[in-house]
């Protein structure tokens, strides 16, 4: 079946008050790669729900093959062969592979007789890119396998317009490379027009043929990919007049200091009574970023928490200073120990209480803050208002329950909380999660003053650029223990990248 | 007695009791795998259990058919599973409150419209011998098992079959393992969830008709005893598969069982002890198999206990 080709004309979206797409236009060409570049909330994924039928545009129309379409349902989209591929995989990980594929299909039998499906489903893939063996449970998959999985799926239901939404997130850059380029040989030979909405210029340049800039809610640029185009888009994507806030001069870490923070042989169960955290050992000196990289879901997120308290050290040992860390209150004030985990929202805030509550939940027992048991108002209000300014926080004032903020307005509550006192040891999850680039480079040039005033940072990221960009030393976690770990003056992507993948070779 | 048995008295009629006891565990139990392998838990059995009970005693009592009553045990049964699986489905409602609330509203309206049926005898529902080559009536008297029983097994069989093996069996799996995986192909969650909690509470409610029309065999408000609330415990032990939820139901019928069986041998010192066996067997069995280290790693990932 030759590939369709797919129009949006016009379409608009608004969510309440918020424009999320403004009168854009774009035309997908059959058979080939098209990418839509754009920072987050730049209307990319608002655009691609609107193709397929799972928002419905305000106004505009989507033309497949040159007839006008009114996308109300997903179930419109999918009987034009269009599929779409989430970001977050959603197989069924308690399923077996085959079960997934099945149960996609529209005409499925009532009694499945598995042998000839099997059968049948080996001799499909054997004419894939990639193979998977469709006996194997999907929890027992690796991210590139469930990503590989995602688009066997797409092809498998006969889809020939494939959206990709961020499709390489959770994948390590080995496995990126390869998905994407089997992607782009399916494209070529002819079969599929794709299209992949992405935030990496690395991703277009090397495997796109056109893209699409995006930003806020409308199309800056529509144009084919060619070997210049890194510089081009940049300017684009972010606007003309950008300026980037360069990370702020280091101070080497003196040579011969001893350890600020070191965690020993922990050994944690994560929340199906499995070893989530299996023996990592790691150590943090003062004056010092110390990045782990690794895909999620290798013990980082129970890892955290044993250090904020929240799970229980089943082995090993936390100290700081060189001392016994139990994790009590009496301990991080005087320690000056700070953390922001991921999801803060669910984590460490308390979704009904203000603001400036929430800002106030390192200090408000402490003097000046508090005396004799009272605790002093309004200079907990003094104190919030001044870090909502400074971290430009958006918030209707102070008092607003927390839960009303957008997520990256939260990230800056918890943010200003944790970076605004004394800090001696800090430790930071995702610090940069759902912020536009100017918010996040904001972020990290503040990261890098904590430690250039003398913090030893504890930086968990699956942005491998982000660890890169911040790190003194990177290690690798990776099933629940850290298995490498490199100067990151030696630091290079690749070998990074394969030991994420838990690979040796 | 002429064929005083002894021990191995006590060990035939705890068997038989284990068949004859177990049914309306195995009938909540086979109810509530349906329903939580949709994603959702149902603890109003207790209340569908004695709804059924009622409904079902009292149908065949105003209709001479123990059979139409076992029909309407199971309809009253499936409108209470309605009524959860419609509160549910509105938005930010708990599922385990819900249930606690029908759970006290099935027994509050099994006890009022129940009223006038404690006195009488309603025809009961007609046993099957399968020891007529025995002259022990031991033996004959644990072989008489009930019809119910036979389908309650026959269900276990077929639903253990239908969960791998079928269309529905695999869309009701996704819907409590994967919900999002479910929306996305189009499938209604809500849907899905509101026809399994509707079949679970009809085999619920034909398990409290089981309690009216076969053993004990009678209706009054003590009549269930904590039963729907055990079988639902059972599924945990049984990690949501229909098959472990008959062996386990024959295990607790069986320690129901005990006292009446020790009770036949002149036993009766301890009586009110061995009563509470199933009660104890519940407790040890949920410490054992929800301890920290053993995952619940057979729960549904969608069920609100597994999150």
């Amino acid at each position: 079946m030759a590939p369709p080709s797919v129009e949006a004309r016009n379409l608009t979206k608004s969510f309440g008050s918020v424009h999320a797409l403004s009168d854009v236009s774009v035309n997908f060409r059959p058979g080939r790669l098209h990418a839509l570049l754009g920072e987050n909330g730049a209307g990319k994924s608002t655009l691609v729900k609107c193709l397929m039928g799972y928002y419905q545009a305000d106004s505009g129309e989507v033309v497949v093959n040159g007839s006008p379409h009114q996308m109300r349902s997903p179930q419109i989209s999918q009987a034009l062969h269009m599929g779409m591929v989430y970001q977050h995989f959603t197989a069924v990980d308690r399923m077996t592979v085959a079960e997934n594929l099945v149960l996609g299909r529209a005409d499925l039998p009532f009694v499945i007789d598995w042998s000839s499906e099997i059968n049948s489903l080996r001799s499909f893939m054997a004419g894939m890119p990639f193979q998977i063996d469709p006996q194997r449970r999907v929890s027992s998959l690796a991210a590139g396998e469930k990503q590989k999985l995602e688009i066997i799926k797409q092809l498998y239901l006969g889809r020939t317009f494939i959206v990709l939404d961020e499709p390489t997130s959770v994948l390590t850059p080995a496995e990126a490379d390869q998905v994407l380029s089997e992607v782009r040989r399916l494209v070529d030979e002819g079969s599929l027009t794709v299209a992949m909405i992405t935030h990496k210029f690395r991703e277009v340049t090397n495997f796109a043929q056109d893209v699409t800039v995006m930003r806020a809610g409308k199309v800056v640029a529509s144009t084919e990919v060619n070997s210049d185009s890194e510089a081009r888009l940049t300017k684009l994507m972010f606007g003309e007049n950008s300026t980037f806030m360069t990370l702020a001069k280091r101070s080497d870490p003196p040579i011969g200091s001893p350890n600020a923070l070191m965690m020993t042989n922990i050994h944690a169960l994560g929340d199906r009574g499995d070893e989530a955290v299996a023996g990592a050992t790691l150590s943090v000196k003062p004056h010092e970023v110390l990045g782990i990289a690794g895909v999620s879901g290798n013990g980082q997120k129970q890892l955290v928490e044993v250090f904020a308290g929240q799970r229980e050290l089943a082995e090993g040992e936390i100290t700081v200073d060189s001392e016994v860390y139990r994790r009590t209150r009496k301990e991080m004030q005087k320690k000056g120990i700070f953390l922001l985990t991921e999801e803060p929202l669910q984590n460490v805030c308390v979704r009904s209480m203000s603001v400036a509550d929430n800002l106030a939940f390192r200090v408000f027992d402490l003097t000046p803050f508090a005396r004799f048991g009272l605790i002093n108002r309004k200079m907990l209000e003094k104190l919030a208002n001044e870090l909502i300014a400074k971290y430009r926080v958006k918030t209707p004032s102070a008092d607003a329950p927390i839960g009303n903020l957008s997520g990256g307005n939260v990230q800056r509550v918890v943010l200003a909380r944790e970076l605004s006192h004394n800090v001696q040891v800090l430790v930071l999850q995702n610090p940069c999660f759902g912020l536009d680039s100017h918010s996040a480079a904001d972020i990290r040039s503040k990261i890098i003053d904590v430690r250039n005033s003398g913090a030893a940072v504890l930086l968990f990221s699956e942005d491998l650029d982000e660890v890169l960009e911040l790190s003194d030393r990177i290690a690798v976690m990776s099933e629940g223990k850290i298995v490498y770990e490199v100067d990151a003056k030696n630091a290079d992507r690749y070998e990074i990248g394969r030991h994420m993948a838990h690979s040796t070779h | 007695m002429e064929h005083d048995l002894g021990w191995i008295g006590v060990v035939i009629a705890a068997l038989g009791g284990a068949v004859r006891i177990s049914a309306p565990y195995l009938f909540v139990s086979l109810g509530e795998v349906i329903t939580e392998r949709s994603g959702r838990v149902n603890l109003g059995l207790e209340g569908t259990l004695l709804t059924g009970a009622m409904t079902g005693f009292a149908t065949s009592y105003l209709t001479g058919s123990p059979w139409l009553g076992v029909l309407a045990a199971g309809a009253a049964g499936a409108a209470l599973g309605m009524v959860h699986a419609l509160i549910c489905s509105l938005p930010r409602v708990n599922d385990i409150a819900v249930g606690i609330a029908l759970f006290i509203f099935g027994m509050g309206i099994a006890f009022y419209f129940g009223k006038p049926f404690i006195e009488p005898r309603a025809s009961m529902l007609p046993m099957i011998s399968f020891g007529e080559w025995s002259d022990v009536p031991a033996i004959r008297s644990a072989l008489e098992i009930s019809p119910l029983f036979i389908a309650g097994a026959a269900v276990a069989l077929t639903l253990e079959w239908a969960i791998q093996n079928t269309r529905w069996g695999l869309i009701l799996r996704m819907a409590g393992d994967g919900a999002d995986a479910a929306k996305a192909l189009g499938y209604s969650v809500n849907f899905i969830r509101f026809i399994a909690t509707a079949c679970g509470g009809f085999l619920a409610g034909i398990g409290g008709s089981f309690l009216s029309l076969v053993y004990p065999g009678n209706w009054n408000e003590g009549l269930s005893s904590g039963q729907g609330l055990m079988a639902i415990a059972l599924v945990i032990f049984a990690r949501w598969s229909p098959i472990r939820c008959l062996g386990a139901s024959l295990l607790f019928g069986g320690a129901s069982a005990i006292g009446p069986a020790l009770q036949t041998i002149g036993i009766s010192k301890g009586y009110y002890l061995f009563s509470a066996a199933p009660y104890v067997l519940t407790l040890g069995l949920l410490i054992y198999s929800s301890s920290a280290r053993k995952a619940l790693d057979a729960a549904p990932s969608e069920l609100t206990l597994a999150k």
